[in-house]
């Protein structure tokens, strides 16, 4: 595994986003992610947060800029590595994008399974999984029959499931109850004390004081605006001690 | 791992990277509901019938071949009975000294007579037939082929002593049909070669819909950490699935097809035609048709989806 320079595990450099000949969406983009720190990603519809996010998680390649992850150069890896890379991050999607002829159990699995994990190994903790988020009854149902909801909670046990280094969820409570909002937010914050590096996007401005010492990234019209200084100043020391 | 556990792994590494074996539920099987095996039945059917026919004329010309190498037949051209009996004495002296001769006969006048009969009939005034000089013919086999060269050295050496001696190889009698035999054995590898071109092309078409089909699905894979090859091992199963069972299909019908052929071909008691059976070995690469169709169908499937994976980040 590469060593990440200072612990840093997304380094974005100068990095810009356009799509075809439109204008960019996403424009000189510099911060560094830590290991164990928790981001919220904000801002208005149509500010970036979702181009940014692909960015992320290695879904888009950038126009232009350099984009290190775990210390590698994400730019001129080469495409062979990319899975690689791309099972050591978590992603909730904003349309949760779900296999629809997997079961919800299939859905949480399929990383593990992915990473060629042995069948017997996955039964526990896919069946802990979708127990934490409350869907044991549901298990065996296929994402068309489940809820806005219940489909947005098997994203989340997938995406956190093989407990990535970085989690990147795309308005991860856009489609649950205040309470399950809050109980996936703890599901979060505990990944993050298990030194899990959390980017949340959402607009909701009432969850950024659910989780205290969270870092807000603040995108408008893609730009990046740094309101609490976090980008200028990483949370080094903070960061190691959870990940210690 | 050591050099000999990798070794010993070896053939099961071989077998889990072809059959997608644990990567099944990746994407959706398709199984055999598409037109997908019954494509393949047809491909395989029609390859078989013409890999089986190429078999059997290759079969024709080899048995007569070997039923005529070495072969030479002397005619004695000549028009008195008595210089012809003479000749013919004297040149059947002269073959048996040599060497490498194997067997030896002047043909009876009886079978000569029944040779002739088509053109001359049988209830023909025995004048008029013992005036049309008829060769004597002197069949002799030797131990090899015989070449051009040496069909000129047998007629140098009898002419010393039956001038009137014409020397022909068996052999040469039927080099037309065999030109004729080598251009259907052509055409039949051609249509071979079509179509399993046309097999790879119908395959490549098919994992081309079917990932189109499961994009979104593939999409998804690939951001949790999916390889190219993992994606491609579940399409060629997918695909080496429905092109075993419909090789398969297909190679029961041509056999059926080629056994009502054959049957049809002995009742006319034709030697040469007769000469074409295939043998046990024919039968055994009639087998490998779907075989090579499979393996043809998972190759082609892997190829096409790496391809169009590797256009995706």
């Amino acid at each position: 595994m590469t060593q990440a320079p200072d612990g840093e595990i997304v380094h974005f450099n100068n990095v810009g986003l356009r799509y075809g000949t439109d204008r960019e969406v996403l424009s000189d983009l510099s911060f560094t992610l830590y290991p164990g720190s928790f981001y919220f990603l904000t801002g208005a519809s149509g500010a970036g947060k979702t181009s940014l996010l692909k960015l992320l998680y290695l879904a888009q390649r950038p126009s232009r800029g350099m984009i290190r992850m775990f210390g590698s150069d994400a730019i001129t890896m080469p495409r062979a590595r990319l899975p690689a890379l791309r099972r050591r991050i978590g992603v909730v999607f904003q349309d949760f994008r779900l296999v629809p002829h997997l079961s919800a159990y299939d859905n949480v699995a399929l990383p593990l399974r992915v990473s060629g994990a042995a069948e017997k190994d996955l039964v526990k903790p896919v069946s802990d999984m979708l127990d934490w988020v409350g869907l044991t009854d549901r298990m065996q149902a296929r994402p068309a029959t489940l809820s806005g909801g219940e489909q947005q909670r098997v994203a989340i046990a997938r995406a956190v499931i093989a407990r990535p280094q970085i989690l990147v969820a795309d308005e991860p409570t856009g489609n649950v109850d205040p309470d399950m909002a809050v109980k996936l937010l703890r599901l979060f914050e505990a990944l993050n004390g298990l030194g899990t590096t959390v980017v949340v996007a959402t607009h909701d401005v009432h969850l950024l004081k659910k989780v205290p010492d969270s870092l807000i990234m603040r995108l408008d019209k893609g730009r990046l605006s740094d309101p609490t200084g976090a980008l200028r100043f990483p949370p080094k020391r903070r960061a190691r001690q959870r990940v210690q | 791992m050591s050099a000999a556990e990798s070794l010993a792994s070896a053939p099961t590494r071989f077998i889990r990277a072809f059959s997608g074996k644990g990567e099944k539920d990746l994407v959706p099987q398709t199984r055999l509901s598409g037109p997908m095996p019954w494509v393949i039945a047809i491909m395989v059917a029609l390859t078989v019938i013409a890999l089986g026919a190429g078999l059997a004329l290759r079969n024709t010309v080899v048995s007569a071949e070997a039923e005529l190498k070495g072969g030479v037949t002397v005619q004695i051209v000549e028009p008195r009975g008595d210089k012809r009996d003479e000749q013919v004495q004297a040149a059947l002296a002269r073959l048996r000294t040599m060497p490498d001769i194997v067997t030896l006969r002047p043909v009876p006048d009886d079978e000569v007579d029944a040779l002739i009969e088509p053109w001359l009939g049988t209830e023909l005034d025995r004048g008029v037939a013992s005036a049309v000089p008829v060769p004597a013919l002197i069949d002799a086999r030797f131990e090899n082929a015989i070449s051009e060269e040496r069909i000129a050295g047998l007629q140098t050496a009898l002419a010393k002593v039956a001038p009137s001696a014409r020397v022909d190889a068996q052999s040469g009698w039927l080099e037309p049909v065999y030109d004729a035999i080598a251009s259907l054995q052509l055409l039949a590898m051609a249509l071979v070669l079509l179509l399993a071109f046309a097999l790879a092309a119908a395959v490549l078409l098919a994992a081309r819909n079917a990932l189109g089909t499961n994009r979104e699905t593939i999409e998804i894979v690939h951001l949790l950490g999916g390889t190219d090859t993992q994606i491609a091992r579940v399409f060629q199963r997918s695909i080496g699935v429905d092109a075993a069972t419909g090789g398969l299909v297909g190679l029961v019908l041509a056999i059926v097809v080629i056994l009502f052929l054959g049957g049809r071909f002995s009742d006319l008691g034709a030697g040469l035609v007769n000469n074409g059976a295939l043998d046990w070995l024919d039968w055994v690469l009639l087998a490998l048709v779907p075989v090579a169709a499979t393996l043809l169908a998972m190759l082609t499937a892997r190829f096409t989806v790496l391809h169009a994976l590797r256009k995706m980040l």
